[in-house]
Parts: C-alpha cells; sequence; structure tokens
C-alpha cells in the first residue's frame, strides 16, 4: 500500500532535479563586470561591437573573463573590480557618446547555466544596494499647458478665418471664447468645432459677450493625461542613461505615479538632479558664410556646436525659437516624396515667428539644438525651402523611419510634459546592502539546522526524512525564484525563514498522526498510509487560510512588502509539494518495500 | 521522545470561564494601551525622512545634534541604532523643505563635521505615500479577515469561520497592544507580520477544527464538550511542537536578523505565542458559545457509508 508506481519516483527527482539546475546559479557568486549599450536607436549591439570591445580591451591589456552579447549590450565580465574600473574608463574613452559604459555585477555561473536562462535570484535594492524614487507627476500642469496651446490654437485659426473675436481666457478647465455677436460666435463655433475635435462645445450669454465655452472631453482629458506620463517616461529613462546605471527600472505607476529604481546608484544627488533637470530647445540659424576650423577662435556673433554625428557647425547666438513654442513632435512621412519626415506643431506665437523667420531665410539652414546640463548638441539643421505658416512645421529628408522617431522624441523630450516631485526615496547603502544580505542568510541557516537538530531527534526517522523533505522545499523555493526572478527583499529572505518554519507543520501534522494511528495498535505500513491521507485535508485547509494572507499582502503591498508576499506564496506551493510527495517518495523507499514491517522508527 | 504523553483528554471546556476571562482581561488592555497611547507609527505611514549613517569610531550625539540644529533641523530626533556607531536621525514630515532635497543637505552637513560618515540609508516618504499606505494596510486586513471566514464557512460551518476569525483578530489586537504599550516603531514590515500571522494563527484553529469534525463522526456517543476537549487534547502535541519549530526560524530572525528585521520577527513572536492559546482557549469556547452540534455536519438522512472519511 505504501509504493509508488516508477513514474512517480521519476517525475518527483525530475522534478528536483530541474529545481537543482535553477538554484545552481546561485552557488557560483558574481564577478564584476562592464557593459555597453549604444544609445541612439539607428545603433545595435552586434557582433561588429562585440569585436570593437574586445579589441578594444585586448589594446590595453584587460583580459575579461568572458565577454557576451546579450540582449542590445555587450557585457565583459572581470577578476576584479581594479580591472572593471579601467575597462570602464578604456571604453568611456574610445567609444564616445554614442554609447553607454555602466558598471555591474554578473553571474559567475558557467554557460551553459546561462544558455538555459537559469539565473540567480534577482536582489531587490534593500540587498544589492541603490535608489528607489516613486515621482508624483503633475497632471494639473500637463491639462493646463494644453489649455494653454489649445488657447493660441484657436487665436490664430479664428484670426486665420477671419473671424472677429475679442479675446481667449482660461476659465478654470475650460477656455472661454468672447464674441461680440451671436453671427460670429455661430461662424466660430464651426470653426473649433472641426479643428477642436478633443473639447465640447457650449455657448453662454455673459454681460453682454457672447461665450463660446470649450471644455476638454473626459476622453481628451485622460488622453493628455496618460501621454504625460508616457512622454515623462520616456524623458526619464534618456536621462537615466547618462548616469550609466545596468539595469535601471523605470515604470509607470498608477495613473500617475512614476517607479525609478537604480541599482548600485550611491550618489543620490547626482541622480536627482539628473531626474529633476530640465533641458531646452532652441531653434537658431546656421551660419553658411563661415567655415568652422578647429582651434580659430569662432566668428563674432556664433558658436559652435556638434551634430549627433560629431560634425561641428557654426550656429547665430540669436535665438529664433525656444522649445517652450513646441507642442508635439511626431515622426511621419512627407505626402509628397513619402519619405521619412517629424511633424513638429508650433503654438500660436511660435507660429508667427516661425513663418516670419522662414521667410527671411530661404535656402539658408536652421538648426534645432537640444541644450541638457549646459551643453548644447544640434539634433537637426535643415534646409527651408519656402516660408512655413501655421506653425506645422515638417523637417524630412536623409532620414530613416529610426532617426525621424529619434529625433521627435528628443524634440519632445527635451523637456518634460509636466513637472514631477520624488514623494518617496528610499536608498540603501552597499554596505547595508551586503550586511542584510549576511544577516537574512544567517538566520535562515540557524534556523534550519536548530529545527533539523530537533525533528531528527524527536521524530529519528521520520524526523531525518521530514528534514530531506524541508530541505527540498528549501532548493524548489530558491528554484522557483530565481527561475521567474521574483525581487528578492530582505523581508522576502524573512519569507523563506518563516514558511520553512511553517512548512514543518506539514510534515509535524503527518508524524503525529502516523503515531497516533500506531499508538491505536495499526500495523504500522497502515499507520503511515493513514497518517498521510488523513493529515493531507487538514494540511490543505490550513495552507489555503495562509495563502489568503499572502494574496492580500501581494495585492497591497509595495515594494519591499510585495516581496514577503510572493515568497510566502511560492512557500506553500512548493512545501505541499515537499511535504506531502517528497517526503512520502522517501518513506515509500525506505519503508514501503518491505512487507512484514513490524517496527517504525518515529521515536 | 515524545514530549506528550497524556492518557486522558484534559478537560479544557470546564475551563471555558477562566481562560474567557484570561483573554478578555489582555484584550481590554490592549485596546486600553492602543487607545491611550496609541501606535508609534513609523515613517512609512507617518511620512518624513529616516537617515542611518554610520561612523568610523563611536559616534558623539550631542554634536549631530548640534550640526542638525544649525541645518534648522531642531526637531530632528538623532538615537543611536544597534551599535555605537550607527546613527539613526528621524526627522518629521514638514511643508517648507523639500523632502526629497533633505537628506542630501544633512548628510553634507554630517561629512564637514567627520569625513568617516557614511550613509547606509535613507528613507523618504512623502504626505501622499504615507496615506496611500495606510488606506492598504487597512483594505490587506479587511480582505483577509473575510477571505478566511469565507473559505471557512465554506470548508466548514459558519459558526467555524466567526470563531476563528474572532480568535485571530484578538490576537492581532494584542500584538498591536504590545506595540502600543512598549512604542516599538509600528512600520510596514511589521503590517505584513501582523498579517502573516492572521493567516498562520487561522492554522491552528483549523487543525482544531478538523479534528472536531472528525470526532463529531467518529464519537458518536460523546457530548459536544467532550468531543473538543478530545480534540485539543489530541491536536496538543503537534500545536506545541509545529509552533515551537516556527518559533526557532522566527528567533534566529529576531535575534540575528538585525534592526530591520527585529520588529518583524517581534510581532511574529507574539503572535505565535498568542496563537497558541487563542485557538485552543479562545476559538472553541467561542465555536460552544455559537451552539456547534453534530447536526452541523452529519444530516440525518446519510447512510453509514458515506460517513467514512474522504
Amino acid at each position: 500500500m505504501n509504493q509508488y508506481p516508477l513514474w512517480k519516483y521519476l517525475s518527483i527527482l525530475a522534478v528536483l532535479l530541474v529545481g537543482l539546475i535553477y538554484t545552481l546559479p546561485n552557488f557560483y557568486g558574481e564577478s564584476p563586470a562592464v557593459q555597453v549599450s549604444p544609445l541612439r536607436a539607428s545603433l545595435k549591439a552586434d557582433d561588429a561591437l562585440l569585436n570593437r570591445v574586445s579589441e578594444e580591451l585586448k589594446a590595453a591589456n584587460l583580459q575579461p573573463q568572458a565577454i557576451a552579447l546579450d540582449g542590445n549590450s555587450v557585457k565583459a565580465r572581470f577578476d576584479d573590480t581594479d580591472s572593471q574600473l579601467k575597462a570602464k574608463d578604456i571604453l568611456i574613452g574610445k567609444l564616445g557618446e554614442d554609447y553607454m559604459v555602466a558598471l555591474n555585477l554578473l553571474s559567475r555561473s558557467p554557460q551553459w547555466l546561462s544558455k538555459l536562462n537559469a539565473l540567480p535570484m534577482y536582489l531587490g535594492l534593500d540587498l544589492r544596494g541603490g535608489v528607489h524614487f516613486l515621482l508624483q507627476v503633475d497632471m494639473k500642469a500637463a491639462l493646463s499647458k494644453s489649455l494653454e496651446a489649445t488657447s493660441g490654437d484657436i487665436r490664430s485659426a479664428l484670426r486665420e478665418q477671419n473671424i472677429a473675436y475679442s479675446g481667449v481666457n482660461r476659465d478654470g478647465n475650460a477656455l472661454a471664447v468672447k464674441f461680440r455677436d451671436a453671427d460670429m460666435r455661430a461662424k466660430g463655433e464651426a470653426e473649433i468645432r472641426q479643428r477642436f475635435s478633443d473639447y465640447v462645445l457650449s455657448a453662454r450669454e455673459e454681460g453682454g459677450d457672447f461665450l463660446l465655452l470649450a471644455t476638454l472631453k473626459p476622453e481628451a482629458e485622460r488622453r493628455i493625461e496618460d501621454s504625460a506620463v508616457q512622454q515623462n517616461l520616456v524623458t526619464l529613462r534618456n536621462r537615466v542613461n547618462e548616469l550609466g546605471v545596468a539595469e535601471p527600472v523605470i515604470q509607470q505607476q498608477g495613473a500617475d505615479r512614476v517607479v525609478v529604481q537604480l541599482p548600485g546608484v550611491q550618489d543620490t544627488a547626482r541622480a536627482k538632479d539628473i531626474l529633476g533637470r530640465t533641458a531646452t530647445l532652441e531653434v537658431r540659424m546656421v551660419d553658411d558664410e563661415h567655415q568652422y576650423s578647429p582651434g580659430v577662435a569662432t566668428p563674432f556673433g556664433t558658436e559652435m556646436f556638434k551634430d549627433r554625428e560629431g560634425n561641428a557647425l557654426l550656429v547665430k547666438k540669436q535665438v529664433v525659437l525656444t522649445g517652450e513654442r513646441i507642442n508635439d513632435a511626431q515622426p511621419g512621412f512627407d505626402n509628397r516624396t513619402n519619405e521619412a519626415a517629424v511633424h513638429i506643431n508650433l503654438d500660436g506665437v511660435g507660429a508667427r515667428k516661425f513663418k516670419d523667420a522662414s521667410r527671411e531665410n530661404i535656402g539658408k539652414r536652421m538648426a534645432i539644438i537640444l541644450f541638457e546640463k549646459g551643453r548644447g548638441e544640434i539634433v537637426t539643421a535643415p534646409v527651408i525651402r519656402e516660408e512655413i505658416g501655421g506653425g506645422r512645421v515638417q523637417i524630412s529628408g536623409k532620414m530613416s523611419t529610426v532617426e525621424a522617431q529619434d529625433t521627435a522624441l528628443l524634440l519632445r523630450a527635451g523637456a518634460l510634459a509636466a513637472p514631477m516631485e520624488i514623494i518617496e526615496e528610499r536608498t540603501v547603502g552597499p554596505s547595508l546592502g551586503a550586511d542584510n544580505i549576511t544577516r537574512g542568510f544567517d538566520s535562515t541557516k540557524i534556523g534550519f539546522i536548530m529545527v533539523a537538530v530537533f525533528m531528527v531527534g524527536y521524530y529519528l526517522m521520520f524526523g531525518t526524512i521530514s528534514m530531506l523533505a524541508l530541505g527540498a522545499n528549501l532548493l524548489m523555493l530558491v528554484a522557483l525564484l530565481s527561475m521567474l526572478q521574483a525581487t528578492l527583499t530582505l523581508p522576502g529572505m524573512a519569507g523563506i525563514a518563516l514558511t520553512l518554519g511553517m512548512a514543518i507543520d506539514a510534515n509535524v501534522l503527518i508524524n503525529e498522526r502516523i503515531r497516533e494511528e500506531l499508538r491505536n495498535g495499526v500495523t504500522p505500513q497502515a499507520a503511515i498510509h493513514a497518517g498521510y491521507d488523513r493529515a493531507f485535508g487538514t494540511i490543505l485547509d490550513s495552507n489555503v487560510t495562509t495563502m489568503i494572507a499572502g494574496i492580500a499582502l501581494f495585492m497591497f503591498g509595495s515594494g519591499s512588502i510585495k516581496g514577503f508576499a510572493v515568497v510566502l506564496c511560492l512557500g506553500i506551493l512548493t512545501s505541499m509539494f515537499s511535504a506531502v510527495l517528497v517526503s512520502r517518495a522517501l518513506v515509500n523507499l525506505f519503508y514501503g518495500r518491505k512487507a512484514r514491517l513490524t517496527k517504525v522508527a518515529i521515536g | 521522545m515524545e514530549f506528550f504523553k497524556i492518557k486522558h483528554d484534559i478537560p479544557f471546556m470546564s475551563y471555558g470561564r477562566y481562560t474567557t476571562t484570561i483573554s478578555l482581561v489582555t484584550f481590554l488592555f490592549a485596546v486600553f494601551f492602543l487607545a491611550h497611547k496609541g501606535l508609534n507609527f513609523g515613517v512609512d505611514f507617518t511620512g518624513g525622512t529616516v537617515m542611518e549613517v554610520h561612523y568610523a569610531q563611536p559616534a558623539d550625539l550631542s554634536r549631530v545634534r548640534e550640526q542638525l540644529a544649525e541645518t534648522h533641523l531642531p526637531d530632528a530626533l538623532v538615537q543611536n541604532f544597534g551599535s555605537s556607531r550607527d546613527v539613526l536621525i528621524q526627522v518629521p514630515l514638514r511643508q517648507n523643505i523639500a523632502g526629497a532635497k533633505l537628506s542630501e543637505q544633512v548628510l553634507e552637513r554630517l561629512r564637514k563635521q567627520d569625513a568617516s560618515v557614511e550613509m547606509r540609508r535613507v528613507e523618504f516618504v512623502g504626505p501622499q505615500v504615507g496615506k496611500d499606505l495606510v488606506e492598504n494596510g487597512a483594505l490587506a486586513l479587511l480582505l483577509v479577515s473575510l477571505g478566511i471566514v469565507g473559505y471557512l464557512w465554506v470548508r466548514f460551518e459558519w459558526k467555524f469561520g466567526l470563531s476563528a476569525i474572532i480568535a485571530n483578530l484578538h490576537d492581532v489586537v494584542i500584538i498591536l497592544g504590545f506595540f502600543a504599550f512598549f512604542q516599538w516603531e509600528f512600520s510596514l514590515s511589521v503590517l505584513a507580520a501582523v498579517l502573516a500571522v492572521l493567516g498562520y494563527s487561522v492554522n491552528e484553529s483549523v487543525v482544531v477544527f478538523d479534528r472536531i469534525r472528525e470526532n463529531f463522526r467518529t464519537m458518536r456517543k460523546a457530548g459536544v464538550a467532550e468531543i473538543i476537549d478530545n480534540a485539543i487534547t489530541r491536536t496538543m502535541s503537534r500545536t506545541i511542537i509545529t509552533h515551537g519549530c516556527t518559533q526557532m526560524m522566527v528567533g534566529a530572525m529576531l535575534f540575528l536578523g538585525g534592526e530591520t528585521l527585529h520588529y518583524f520577527a517581534m510581532a511574529l513572536t507574539i503572535g505565535i505565542l498568542f496563537s497558541i492559546y487563542s485557538s485552543v482557549l479562545v476559538a472553541s469556547p467561542l465555536l460552544m458559545l455559537l451552539g456547534v452540534s453534530r447536526e452541523d455536519f452529519i444530516k440525518p438522512e446519510k447512510t453509514e457509508a458515506e460517513e467514512v472519511l474522504p
């Protein structure tokens, strides 16, 4: 009665083996590494980059342990932090500004494990050190910015159509357009309705004025808010790239919050500085009369800027437009030539200025310069073909679709769509992180040993089997956490210890049941059978209730508490497997085949 | 080896009056301290800034305080944390200072005074976040309670669900009472521990309830009190051993896990101790009070064959 068919033993063995394979990477430790990834969408991390990086390292007499292409980056692993830092400096110098060179830690596990996607557990910030920011996007500012832009557009639209109006004002969450008579208002209403489909219009008379109220539709409001968050995410990603962080996490949380996690970053002041920075965009005319030559002072009234390919251009100091006048920039296509293009939408004031500037400078080049950290870079410098009115500007020619996307992004990401505020910060220094790992590991180890000594002493053979099952439980839990790459936090480590303590409950229940059956005079084989069978219902019930608590914690917890909840839930699943199946298989192997079992060692 | 060789069932139910009194008194004490002293909420809930810094030599707290006073932070709380070299600085939330910038200002100040100071941890929580956490914590507590009652209702009977959740919320209140009495910091991880205790100590009641249900089927002639006494006595050995093992693990965390895990483990320890008591001596008397009976499980029309255990 206490025998499993062969397939059952084999499948349990197979599960444990898979568990062992996925647990293995955690034992190899990590090596300092350097990670090189391209910063431009047009550049790819490929074999050419891999060769280039290894050539550069060879030239500098640095021997990486391993160097490989991984996703969109090249990673090189070193023996010590010394050569890691040296390699970083060399690569930054040689590769230039097109690539991000970041320090990282890479698992030392052998290739065959990495090929199986077996990675070590993903450590949370409280264990590896780093910064966690929670930023709140100011939605009111995003909406009011969009209303401001629209009020300018309404003005120029009415002027274009020669519709007389006496003013456009903000009125809370709406725009109030004033007309002198009902006739003009009807005309204006038709025009505005046609052009601005995001607004609901309503007419009203007030003190002799004929008012037209334009209110944002709720869905348009939601769209604006959503795109504000999206744009901020893009901007933040660009800025974080500059920090040279190996595995940053930048995610939307809820409707209006953004989480930024920068593992390994210690200089929080600089991180905050870069995240909170405002970039500006300027449109200026290119000075084509003079040629830039290095070493010679630039002619009066001009400045030198480089474009993204590194070509120097002389640009006039006088500013035509600033980035605040750009409402939107989208990649698209030229509708005549079907070439990739960037469509820029200027606000009313910008449109007028741009019209004048373009009329006076036909045939000349205009440079769009992005200023960040006080350093300017030319995003693009197209030739003006004709006078451009209406605030709709198109940049096209010799551009790939990827470049068009990139340029549009830079034009938009120049500034944040809406201001953001840091509402939560958690920084953990590297020494505390390392301490936390040791503490978590030590307390689990000591606890495990104490429980093991007690269980073996108290239940003898069955205690030994219970502890083997508990060991299997730990193995499975670590394997699952590694497989899912769930974030392991300090509360998560506490969760491992706690679930191990709780998992022993199942085995105690079973062992106590077996003892009780034996006391009632049942034969050992029957006692084992009844013990496992009867305890199962109880084990299931008690685990389900703990699972309910785990799920609620996962749903409502944040950050490190979520880590605890994940471990708690996974630990319950693995403990069900190990306490019921693994320990039973071991008991069956040990006692099951003895036909005349008269005594079992259960203390 | 066997610790519990009990020949006769212990008449737990006849002690009902005493045990109910004891738990009622403890409960009222806990409620009193909660109401009177309140919980010492950590920065997770109140908002504010917490910094942990490490010095190479034992830190001079008064000089640190001086520096903070000069940074216009006279209300900052400065204390040792774990060892004499570690200092914990807590600054309450204020309107006029950009919270996220504060930690840098303080650190810069301290660096000027002693270059060996090392930043270990900074936590800044804005007012919006703290409020969300309180709401989410309360919601989680409610959800866990409802989930457990619901599950026990389906698996057993509503009387079981109700008495189990009362017994366990009684544990929760007592844990909170301890935290209020000693003014230990109530942080997010303590809340997690409290919720884990809620899930965990229900285990305890479930094991006893399982036995009670089984006994109703097997002990055909026994009375309700006898049945419950027998169930408790026969599961007692398991109760003590399981909790002992869990407590070994939690104890290791309590003493070796460092400051961060200390109160987490403390909440678990109190929870484990009281859940032994409450599942046996609160949940079961409540079950009797609610009038559990054989008819709750065994429908008269059932035949003998169907009454065999699953």
